[in-house]
């Protein structure tokens, strides 16, 4: 089974093994923090999470408001995520639509939702979700990150109410809180035991809710695409960003969705058009792909 | 809910830092883009887009905007000086044609339809045509154009701007998304940078949202202010918004310039007439009521002597200039006939075996002649941040096609489908990165439109024998050959983005 070969890897190689991305973006504030260990951009849940420095200063937040801008950046590291997002909200735009019988032609078509974005970073999905009219909550590991997507969000007054958390899934289970729709993209490549981490996901959901996960497939294509053409050939991503072997094929999320009652209703893949420079939704899962389930607790 | 705010390690000072709202699903105590109420004690406003402009592109975006079930909730304002948009005027019947005219290509036409502003144009004078013919002074060839080469009813509409201006202006007065018209003019525009504050605070007044590059600041002649997220210039060809954002242009001045006049016949008018003359093309266009409208291109000291000449004279010389004047009429003995490109013929083109005719003449002067200069202009970037050019703000071209306004009106319709598609998935109307994707889908198709017109500009422009001859065969392929001829057809009425790759 795969998850068997996803946990033989030790926690430890894992770590040293994925991309020290934030201490390069970071490596002037990396040395003011000689507690916090390099973190990896995208969220580990099941470690020790947000090593939060114990005193902030004032000087800190002026730092990273400065730099704030290079996750919003639209032409800096971060820029494969902004080209793909418009991509990603339309296929979410479409299934919550249809899934909670709201009007497509609605300029705020999620008034009145509860969403959660696991994995938030700077909060590049959860504004959007924001101008869309949904009642969103952010969350990530990494307290840099919410700092970040906080400051971001609070220049806008559609986004200023977005609630951002520096906290995990699975704290957020065992505060008993529910979403009506979770959204997880791009994360759980990165998680140590993804079955654990669904779990967590659906019981963020609420009955007869969505659950969004977005990854990337394990195949020979996307070995090729998104490790050696994205972070070896066009540097798109720092090298080691991405482990192939914890990528999940669609069939292993699918089947692990189920276990935790999230039924996959529609699956679909991004593809870029290198001509264009444009990601666009195809039927194409072999590289990245978007999954859309639905809770029902209902025995099979 | 609070408890959330607070993680293990202690209370951070930043969490103190950060006077944080409970957790609410109300929109903060401060101006709610969607209301458009005015903050209290301050005079200026905050729209979501400001079009600087209120010409027929300009207003051409605001009903394209108003059609769309996702933008017609916007805020929109218009800003221009034109004491028209203020008053309701009517327009008479009896009025005589206004010479500014605009030849309008079906798509463009299927356009306004959409928008719902095309069926206030056909109250009023407008004239569709099906047939065009275009020859030149050399007497070598000539070319008839009919719609049903290329299985269509028009070839086009020639309708007067004034019409089209009121049509826009009624049909958008009658929706919701135009809160105000600023009737002045814009002095200056600032767009700050993207920055971060470090002290974040939760009064988003206008003032810091501009600070940090989230809202543009228009300044206005009477001394009003506004704050929009997105800046529309549908200014013109002198557009100052352009020249605030700083985008430059390329272009030449043609060393030529256009006289225009409405003149009446005896008889009703159904076919544009064009003829390339040494110094630059005459046009005949059919304007409805036995009227027609004349462009006529020529060198400015020509241009000021048929200005200033008697009307007598001048019906003299426009009736001239389309018969025997300059050159013999063309018959199509002299290049072969029909008979040369029948190996070639995709099919039966009709009107390659219609034969020349002199256009009607000319009897009655109907309005006071003007003359413009012309150039092509091009502006370098059609977007930047917070800023996008529509219109002659963005090109400007020779009339010898009659695209100019054409490419506007499609401008037009493009950036309001890219606004639409940007709020779909809920991104800021003004990020650049939204607006490049307007850019991308016009220039390409807006610079080759540019070129070919160019290029007929400049194949014109020159007396040359072997030249004339090459003209000429080109003239008559164009006639004769039905594949081409479609396609130059449908690639003029704007169905075609890029001519001759379907």
């Amino acid at each position: 089974m795969a998850s068997s070969k996803l946990l033989s890897q030790p926690r430890w190689h894992r770590l040293l093994g994925t991309n020290l991305f934030n201490v390069r973006l970071f490596s002037d504030l990396a040395s003011q923090h000689p507690v916090s260990d390099p973190e990896p951009k995208s969220n580990n849940k099941f470690k020790n999470t947000s090593s939060t420095p114990s005193s902030l200063k004032e000087a800190e937040l002026a730092k990273f408001a400065a730099i704030a801008d290079t996750w919003w950046d639209s032409e800096g590291p971060f820029k494969p995520l902004h080209k793909m997002n418009p991509t990603r909200l339309a296929f979410i735009r479409s299934t919550l639509c249809r899934h909670f019988r709201k009007d497509p032609l609605s300029a705020r078509p999620f008034e009145g939702l509860r969403i959660i974005d696991v994995g938030c970073g700077g909060g590049i999905l959860s504004e959007p979700l924001a101008r869309m009219g949904a009642i969103v909550t952010g969350i990530d590991a990494i307290e840099k990150n919410i700092k970040i997507a906080r400051i971001h969000a609070n220049l806008d007054p559609t986004t200023s109410n977005i609630e951002y958390c520096c906290t995990t899934a699975e704290k957020l289970v065992d505060e008993q809180r529910q979403f009506d729709a979770v959204i997880a993209l791009e994360v759980i490549e990165h998680v140590a035991d993804p079955a654990e981490f669904c779990k967590s996901l659906s019981a963020l959901t609420a009955h007869e809710g969505a659950t969004v996960v977005s990854t990337i497939n394990r195949s020979m294509r996307s070995y090729a695409t998104a490790i050696v053409a994205a972070e070896y050939l066009l540097h798109w991503l720092p090298k080691g960003t991405h482990q192939w072997s914890s990528f999940l094929t669609p069939e292993e999320l699918t089947m692990i969705l189920k276990h935790c009652s999230i039924h996959v209703r529609e699956m679909a893949g991004f593809v870029f058009n290198p001509i264009t420079g444009r990601w666009s939704l195809s039927d194409d899962i072999s590289v990245n792909f978007i999954a859309f389930g639905t809770k029902e607790t209902h025995e099979e | 809910m609070n408890r959330i705010l607070t993680t293990k390690a202690g209370s951070n000072v930043n969490r103190l830092r950060i006077p944080w709202r409970p957790f609410s699903n109300d929109a903060a105590p401060v101006i709610c883009p969607n209301a458009g109420n005015p903050e209290k004690g301050s005079e200026a406003e905050q729209y979501d887009i400001a079009i600087v402009g209120g010409g027929m592109v300009g207003l051409a975006l605001a009903c394209s905007l108003a059609s769309k079930p996702l933008t017609k909730h916007l805020n929109v304002v218009i800003v221009d000086s034109n004491p028209a948009l203020g008053a309701k005027h009517f327009i008479k019947k009896d009025d005589l044609p206004d010479p500014r005219v605009s030849t309008i290509t079906p798509a463009t036409i299927s356009f306004l339809k959409d928008i719902g502003a095309w069926r206030f144009v056909e109250q009023h004078r407008h004239a569709y045509f099906d047939k065009m013919q275009v020859w030149d002074y050399t007497g070598l060839s000539y070319a008839k154009y009919n719609a049903r080469d290329a299985d269509k009813e028009v070839l086009g509409c020639v309708v007067e701007n004034k019409v089209l201006l009121s049509s826009l202006l009624s049909h958008v007065q009658n929706t919701e998304l135009l809160k105000k018209i600023y009737p002045s003019r814009l002095t200056s525009m600032s767009i700050l940078p993207n920055s971060s504050s470090s002290e974040v605070n939760s009064t988003l007044s206008m003032t810091s949202l501009f600070t940090h590059g989230r809202l543009a600041k228009l300044e206005l002649e009477d001394g009003n202010s506004l704050y929009a997220k997105l800046v529309v210039g549908a200014d013109g060809g002198k557009s100052r918004v352009r020249e605030l954002a700083g985008i430059r242009t390329t272009g030449w001045n043609y060393s030529q310039n256009a006289i225009i006049c409405t003149v009446e016949h005896a008889v009703e008018n159904h076919c544009a007439w064009q003829r390339f003359l040494p110094s630059g093309p005459l046009a005949l266009l059919p304007i409805g009521d036995k009227f027609s409208n004349i462009v006529w291109t020529m060198t400015p000291k020509e241009s000021s002597d048929f200005k200033s000449m008697t009307e007598d004279d001048f019906l003299k010389a426009v009736n001239h200039a389309l018969d025997y004047g300059y050159g013999p009429h063309p018959t199509s003995s002299i290049l072969g006939g029909s008979e040369l490109f029948s190996w070639l013929k995709g099919g039966i083109s009709s009107s390659a075996n219609d034969c020349f005719e002199v256009p009607p003449k000319v009897v009655k002067l109907a309005s006071e002649r003007m003359a413009f200069p012309l150039s092509l202009r091009h502006a370098n970037d059609y977007v930047s941040k917070r800023v996008a050019l529509i219109g002659d703000a963005a090109h400007t071209v020779h009339p010898l096609a009659g695209q100019g306004v054409n490419l506007g009106f499609g401008d037009a319709s493009s950036l309001s489908s890219v606004i639409s598609e940007g709020i779909a998935v809920g991104t800021d109307v003004g990020e650049v990165r939204l607006l490049k994707k307007y850019e991308a889908d016009r220039k390409p198709a807006n610079i080759m439109m540019m070129a070919i017109l160019d290029g007929f500009q400049k194949a014109y422009s020159v007396d040359f024998g072997p030249l004339n001859i090459l003209r000429a065969a080109a003239f008559h392929g164009a006639n004769h050959i039905s594949p081409l001829k479609r396609s130059i057809i449908s690639y003029a009425s704007g169905e075609l983005r890029l001519p001759l790759f379907a």
